[in-house]
């Protein structure tokens, strides 16, 4: 008898259960949906939105760095190119600093090896090209001098530069190199 | 179609015109046949991602067109660009022919749907058997696809799909011999003639055991469709994706079509068989057959319900867990086929007891609907406890496309800190 009763109380426990499991599936129907539709349906841009600490694309005030290049060494991955060279003069410039932003990983080392303050993370994480190569970011058109000691520049409101330098972007095979005769860049020419 | 067919061969022209004309005829009729299965099965994927978009608190496709009602379409459009990868270690004619059959199964099938009174393609008078028969084509398909791909997770869902598809044709036939016993015909369009617009006339509420007989065979036929919890031939946890794992493109697209086609098809035979087809509260079949109005109202009526059946399916994929195979066999042999056998032996019992139409007849019928009556009131009970439970409210706007004025920063809050400090100071300064 026992056997017959497991049977019939097997039954009575897959309807009650399934009864109540759909009751909270379909609790769900009637309820709102906790989605954020990105990116058109937030009240303002995510981007406005992030903690002030997040990390988003690493953007470079050239008019602060020293070129100084610890940011470069202190890349574990090498997607930070710096290139300091004597132009005609003999005046010291830096020629190249770029940044190949579809390598970086943000770990953000770079940030807090920058002695002067010139490289930091912006908010900005929205990046889609229709290439890859145009996330290779340069962060000057032509060469520049290295800040001195005591040098004093008017702080960029956050994400300003990166911004500027997306809206433009620099594809480094199409030929708009910077003045210098530099290398291609590493993630694709095939070096370390 | 019939007074056409009547038209061709009761002309006088010569034997062979007559046959191309007829061939002509059948081939527009299954090309009609096809389409309609073709979108019934591309709107069903959309109310499947719909449905379980809601269910898990989502939103689901709403961009293409209005509330990505055409997202079907552009399913469609990437799966016949997309390229037709063939393994190289696959047997390669077998490969390229698995799908057919699963798709030939699941929409020949539609030949024999009544959509409407006047809306089938062919009055068969074996049509549930046929029904019945031409979707075993599939495991045909599934089981091809399955040997076909030379893989071992595939070879592993064609093989459950065998055993489990075959094993599940003996509830669902059962299921349904327990309506045609009360029906006395197996042709669809007599089974929907011999019930009424009206619920208590429906085959479901007539009697307990048909009560039970259509759960049974709505679990068994959800087992034949390969829906989920009874998806182990495409178990993806577990076997990647089962028999389909090495196809892509429209190929993949062809099972898939298959087995949504499937979905709308089940429950299309449980509309005709249990929920009354096309009948309409009040209207009588003799008064249904002449008027254009009540044809396209019973279609709606049918549309309704099959569809209504179908939400069902889908809800239920987003509510259980996938069943072991043991699970699955013992389900079937231990629980769903005795209790269709007894189902079976207690109509017939009842049908010898109790006379149409006597007062015992008419308290049963009314017995059965009012325990589905309180069957549902229970559940729509606990749907609002369990609503009412975590503190939400009922917020209808299921198909408001979330503009701006629905976000809700309460939300907001947890996915982002700095947004909540940004927010919090204006309302301490107002």
């Amino acid at each position: 008898m026992g056997a017959l009763r497991d049977y019939f109380a097997a039954i009575g426990r897959t309807i009650v259960t399934l009864g109540d499991g759909l009751a909270v599936t379909f609790s769900y129907l009637l309820r709102k949906p906790c989605t954020i539709q990105y990116p058109d349906r937030t009240p303002e841009p995510v981007v406005s939105m992030l903690p002030e600490r997040s990390r988003g694309f690493l953007e470079a005030d050239v008019e602060v760095c020293t070129g100084c290049k610890l940011c470069e060494s202190a890349c574990p991955i090498d997607c930070i190119h710096v290139e300091i060279a004597k132009d005609e003069s003999g005046q010291r410039m830096i020629q190249r600093f770029e940044i190949d932003l579809s390598k970086c990983m943000f770990c953000g080392l770079c940030v807090e090896a920058c002695p002067a303050g010139g490289l930091r993370h912006s908010h900005e994480f929205e990046g889609g090209m229709g290439d890859v190569r145009h996330l290779y970011v340069s962060f000057l058109d032509e060469p520049v001098p290295p800040a001195k000691k005591g040098k004093t520049v008017e702080p960029k409101p956050l994400g300003s530069i990166i911004r500027a330098r997306l809206a433009r972007p620099f594809d480094p095979y199409r030929g708009d190199r910077p003045a210098s005769g530099a290398r291609a860049p590493l993630s694709r020419g095939g070096e370390p | 179609m019939d007074a056409l067919y009547e038209l061709i061969t009761g002309s006088d022209l010569g034997f062979w015109w007559k046959q191309l004309l007829l061939a002509v005829l059948i081939g527009a009729v299954g090309v009609i046949v096809f389409s309609v299965a073709l979108v019934y099965a591309a709107l069903m994927t959309y109310l499947e991602r719909r449905v379980s978009g809601r269910v898990q608190s989502r939103v689901g496709p709403n961009r293409v067109g209005p509330l990505g009602l055409l997202q079907w379409l552009a399913d469609g459009a990437k799966m016949i660009l997309k390229e037709d990868v063939i393994p190289a270690a696959a047997d390669r004619p077998l490969f390229r022919l698995a799908p057919y059959p699963v798709v030939i199964g699941v929409f020949a099938a539609f030949a024999s749907v009544p959509f409407g009174e006047w809306l089938i393609a062919a009055d068969l008078n074996v049509g549930l058997l046929y029904l019945l028969a031409i979707t075993s084509l599939v495991v045909v398909g599934i089981l091809m696809a399955g040997w076909a791909s030379n893989n071992k997770w595939s070879l592993f869902g064609g093989i459950r799909s065998a055993a489990q598809i075959v094993s599940y044709e003996v509830p669902t036939a059962l299921a349904i011999l327990v309506v045609v016993l009360m029906a006395g015909s197996l042709s669809t369009q007599d089974i929907i003639r011999e019930q009424g617009g009206w619920p208590w006339d429906w085959y479901v509420f007539r009697q307990p055991f048909a009560f039970a007989a259509f759960f049974l065979y709505f679990t068994a036929a959800l087992a034949e469709g390969n829906r989920t919890p009874f998806d182990l031939p495409e178990a993806e946890s577990e076997l990647v994706a089962g028999y389909n794992t090495e196809y892509s493109g429209m190929r993949f697209g062809g099972f898939y079509l298959g087995e949504f086609g499937n979905v709308y098809l089940m429950c299309a035979i449980a509309t005709l068989v249990f929920f009354g087809g096309w009948q309409i509260p009040g209207v009588s079949p003799a008064e249904h057959h002449g008027s254009w109005l009540w044809q396209i109202v019973g279609f709606g009526l049918f549309f309704v319900k099959a569809w209504a059946a179908s939400f069902v399916v889908v809800w239920l994929r987003w509510t259980l867990p996938r069943l072991r195979v043991d699970q699955l066999m013992s389900l079937c042999y231990r629980y769903l086929v005795p209790l269709s056998f007894v189902c079976l032996l207690g109509t017939a019992v009842l049908m010898m007891l109790v006379p149409a139409g006597s007062l015992f007849d008419s308290l049963l019928r009314f017995g059965t609907f009012g325990f589905g009556l309180l069957v549902a009131a229970i559940f729509f009970w606990r749907v609002l406890w369990h609503i009412r439970h975590v503190g939400d409210r009922i917020d209808l706007k299921i198909l408001a496309r979330g503009v701006r004025g629905r976000f809700d920063p309460a939300i907001q809050h947890r996915a982002y800190g700095a947004f909540r400090k940004q927010q919090k100071q204006p309302e301490e300064s107002r």
